[in-house]
């Protein structure tokens, strides 16, 4: 437990220029693709034009004969020289290689790669390589990929399911039996992700004289270089991955494990340094970043006055063939699987089946945002069976803010909120009585027009308990992080993290609670991202985690390093610690204030004047600090409850939408968002994150999705396909600020990362319905495509 | 395929060198130029990412060849700094609006803006949106650049005045 925030707060909670942001706007961030030494070769991909084919044959002589072409691979050679991927769960014969072996799983899976002096060389010859295939038929639903007689995947593993669990926290049945009423609907949360404007990139380079594989990408991943080690059967202190890198956008999905160790593989065996940067067909084919794609079957039981008790769900989601982490996105929900609702009970049954499509990965929130889709959902279902206005179903289920900490039926407790004060004040800026106003005049004018609301729990500061859920054979269960600080002999302050950033501003984020601590300006701190061999043990910028995690170990550094720094000046002032004082880095004496050592004295000091520093000091002002999760630790019980992440951020969101009763297509006009993520480090970060956040859900809403034509051929290939909102999509977003601090953070920050994500896709889906609801439909699949809805509306006419 | 050899003018200088046929001018700039703050998004002309000003007017340096460019004006985001290097105005104003996360977009949305302002002294909400449309920023959800775009008028009207 640590103390909760101080009222005079220096630095945190202040508007101040993001680090970050100089070399940005310079154009001269640090991003992989900008990195190219001399002798580089450029890989390019193969891809197979079948979902699903036995491979027969591939002849590389001609491709290999053509000028400036180094090395042709193919899945057999890299099968014999590294270990097959480890996935998240425990999948002994499912394989996984960075190229297909013997048989091709998707449309666009990687078959053969070539490296070659140039790119183009490289995709010059990739036309010369002959591949005989034998097509087999396809599995694409995940329906019937759970049948017994279809089409395998994976003919090893024996079944098309990966992982079918069962779950049953609190009375289910009483509560079904006892409740007044009950429903049950299906929802659909369509395969998508949050595709970043980079694709990803990896630079590998092997250096024989020091046994060393640099590797430079554009990575968000826990357990990287330890992935990377494994496969390519090297020690891990082999590896030295470079967090200096810049990433283009990350949002959960930049792992590129498969990239890594093809291009790793490729860079020994020639000798030379090897990158392979994704073209957007590759990242959006077989790049392995699909989203969750999954089919809820709900069912609620509730009483007439609208309160909720419980909850059972039935989750199938769709991995692909390749699984990876994917799977687990199933379980991360469990941590709020009742969302900011006081349910009593919950069933949930949890599926992940593999298909013949793109391996899934973990995507902006692990698998929460198409939960909350299903839970408000749920709700909104509530209110219109009871005709109840939605605010008013929600104000009587919320958790009230006198009954935190709060522990759910599934074993997770929440820190601390406010939920009916953030409701409150959301409506308050939405000025919602001329919302309703506005709704009914594009009413009259013969729009369709809806007002949307939505909820949503942000769990943050991460904890592997799901895997642990979902494998408990790995008993994986930390997930700790570090920061490393330093002062120096002119005492200038600097703080070491572990991980590259993709844009969620840690060096601002860090600098500012050092400075908050050591009592400096942020602007004057300077922090930098160490290597994976000299960073301390760290996780990944993953989990909504950073401000807590790595918040919390830059906090407990530079308290260490304040203690140190008193000792020093007490000895030289010869007073106990006790009698000292410490101000803006300065030390006096509490009892004769006149006498003080300053900052630039206690610096010189520490690094050069040994005879001044107390006995059993260390020379030189230097320490770490490591943080594990707070409140984790335990195993599950029996019953499999387990706290799973520690702290809860919590968001209302209340779109307004018109709907072209002609032609489907769908407009946000005014979109409002209450939030609380305890205190705010950085308010310009907070409301970039909150904002940036609903525009990806508005996309996962409205407009994308990873498609396959009914024979199983990737059908959303280009950025014309796959369409990501511009800004004539997504509406200026208001948002409105509460702080309930969590009792077990540095300074009580929560997490931001991902709330608008994981509130926008069900406000856009409650606001699309409400403007539906006068004509009797309603649509329960993401996302809501303008195609969709002018078919439900007009039968199809006008399109 | 043969190298033919061009000549560009880019962010004010003379700039000669040889490209293949095939080479685009997104490529040539990074490649060629070192000027790496183009950034390479889609290569099919949807996300803006590689926007650079040609002859005065923003374009997707994915879909010019190099040799195309030969006789035009191309300016770049590097282009936008100051002499000595630093942030120059619409730049800085990013900076203090924070319109931005990643900044893999960035170079892109800067060029836009810089020829919108160019424009438009005093651009309304629907001017920017107008003028920044052809760039997709996955991170911000749009926000922050349109209090960018405004903060970055008001300062270069402060500047011309």
């Amino acid at each position: 437990m640590s103390e909760l925030p101080r009222k005079n707060l220096l630095h945190i909670s202040r508007k101040r220029w993001v680090k970050e942001d100089k070399r940005f706007v310079s154009g001269t961030g640090n991003y992989v693709q900008d990195q190219a030494p001399v002798g580089c070769k450029h890989v390019a991909l193969l891809p197979s034009p079948y979902p699903r084919a036995r491979i027969l044959s591939i002849d590389t002589a001609v491709a290999e004969a053509l000028d400036g072409v180094h090395a042709v691979l193919t899945g057999e050679e890299l099968a014999r020289h590294t270990e097959p991927i480890i996935q998240g769960l425990n999948l002994p014969n499912v394989i996984c290689y960075p190229l297909a072996l013997g048989m091709t799983r998707y449309a666009g899976e990687w078959v053969a790669a070539v490296a070659a002096d140039s790119v183009h060389i490289a995709e010059d010859a990739l036309e010369l390589i002959e591949v005989e295939y034998e097509p087999l038929p396809a599995i694409l639903d995940p329906e019937l990929a759970m049948a017994a007689d279809g089409p395998l995947v994976h003919p090893e593993h024996g079944s098309n399911v990966l992982f079918q669990g069962k779950f049953t926290w609190g009375p289910v049945a009483e509560d079904f039996t006892s409740a007044d009423q009950q429903l049950s609907f299906r929802a659909r949360w369509g395969r998508s992700a949050t595709v970043p404007i980079e694709t990803f990139g990896v630079l590998a380079s092997w250096h024989e004289g020091t046994e060393t594989l640099n590797i430079w990408a554009s990575i968000q991943m826990p357990k990287y270089a330890e992935l990377t080690a494994t496969a390519l059967r090297i020690p891990l202190d082999n590896i030295r991955v470079f967090n200096d890198v810049d990433v283009g956008g990350a949002y959960g999905v930049k792992r590129g494990i498969k990239h890594t160790v093809l291009s790793g593989y490729l860079s020994r065996k020639l000798g030379a340094p090897v990158r392979l940067i994704e073209d957007r067909m590759v990242n959006l084919a077989s790049g392995d970043a699909h989203g969750p794609d999954r089919i809820f079957d709900t069912e609620i039981a509730f009483t007439n006055e609208g309160i909720i008790k419980s909850l059972k769900i039935r989750a199938l989601d769709d991995a692909g063939a390749y699984p990876g982490r994917g799977p687990f996105q199933l379980a991360k929900p469990i941590s709020a699987i009742t969302g900011p609702y006081r349910i009593n009970s919950v069933h949930y049954e949890a599926i992940s089946i593999t298909s013949n499509k793109c391996g899934q990965v973990p995507v902006r929130g692990f698998g929460q945002a198409p939960t909350n889709y299903m839970i408000e959902t749920a709700v909104d279902k509530v209110a219109a069976a009871l005709g109840l206005d939605r605010f008013e179903v929600r104000r009587r289920n919320l958790i009230c803010k006198d009954e935190f900490p709060y522990m759910i039926p599934s074993g997770t407790e929440y820190d601390s909120g406010d939920y009916h004060t953030v409701l409150n004040k959301v409506l308050d800026i939405s000025n919602y009585d001329t919302l309703l106003k506005r709704r009914k005049w594009l009413r009259s004018q013969g729009m369709l027009a809806g007002i949307g609301v939505a909820t949503c729990l942000e769990p943050s500061g991460g904890n592997t308990m799901f895997e642990y859920l979902m494998n408990p054979s790995a008993e994986i269960t930390t997930f700790m992080e570090s920061c490393q600080v330093r002062i120096d002999s002119h005492g200038r302050i600097t703080g070491i993290i572990g991980n590259s950033s993709s844009g969620q501003g840690h060096e601002t984020m860090v600098a500012t609670i050092l400075g908050e601590e050591m009592e400096r300006a942020p602007e004057d701190i300077r922090i930098i991202h160490a290597d994976s061999r000299a960073g301390f043990p760290t996780v990944a910028p993953v989990a909504s985690r950073m401000a807590i995690m790595l918040g919390g170990a830059a906090a407990g550094a530079a308290r260490k390093l304040k203690d140190r720094i008193m000792q020093i000046a007490g000895h030289n002032l010869g007073r106990p610690v006790a009698d000292v004082e410490y101000e803006g880095g300065a030390v006096y004496d509490r009892t004769d204030p006149a006498r003080k050592l300053t900052w630039q004295d206690i610096c010189f000091i520490a690094h050069n004047q040994g005879h001044k520093m107390p006995d059993g000091l260390e020379p030189g002002l230097q320490t770490y600090h490591v943080i594990k999760v707070p409140n984790s630790g335990k195993l599950p019980d029996a019953q499999n409850r387990v706290q799973l992440y520690p702290c809860f951020a919590f968001q209302a969101h209340i779109p307004l939408v018109q709907v072209d009763p002609g032609t489907g297509k769908v407009t946000i006009l005014e979109y409002y968002i209450g939030h609380d993520c305890g205190t705010v480090i950085n308010p310009n970060i907070v409301r970039g994150m909150v904002i940036g956040g609903v525009a990806q859900g508005i996309g996962a809403a409205l407009y994308e999705k990873f498609a396959y034509n009914p024979d199983g051929q990737f059908i959303s290939g280009t950025l014309a396909d796959y369409v990501m909102p511009s800004v004539f999509e997504v509406p200026y977003v208001e948002d409105v600020e509460h702080c309930t601090p969590s009792p077990l953070t540095s300074h009580g920050q929560k997490g931001t990362g991902e709330g608008g994500y994981l509130g926008a896709p069900a406000a856009i889906a409650s606001a699309v319905n409400d403007a539906l609801a006068p004509r009797g439909f309603s649509i329960h699949e993401l996302p809501m495509r303008m195609a969709d809805i002018e078919e439900l509306l007009n039968g199809g006419e006008n399109t | 395929m043969t190298p033919r050899k061009i000549t560009l003018t880019v962010n004010g200088k003379t700039r000669s060198s040889s490209a293949e046929p095939r080479l685009t001018l997104l490529d040539f700039l990074r490649e060629h130029l070192s000027l790496t703050g183009t950034h390479v998004g889609c290569e099919h002309g949807i996300c803006g990412a590689c926007t650079v000003n040609y002859d005065s007017v923003p374009m997707r340096a994915c879909l010019i060849y190099a040799v195309q460019a030969n006789g035009h004006e191309v300016e770049t985001v590097e282009g936008l700094c100051n002499a000595d290097g630093t942030p120059g105005p619409v730049q800085e104003a990013f900076q203090e609006a924070h319109g931005l996360q990643c900044g893999y977009c960035t170079p892109g949305i800067l060029i836009s803006v810089t020829a919108l302002l160019r424009a438009t002294q005093n651009p309304s909400d629907k001017e920017i949106k107008e003028g920044i449309g052809g760039n997709i920023c996955r991170c911000t959800g749009y926000a922050q650049i349109i209090d960018a775009v405004h903060l970055a008028a008001k300062t270069l009207k402060g500047t011309s005045a």
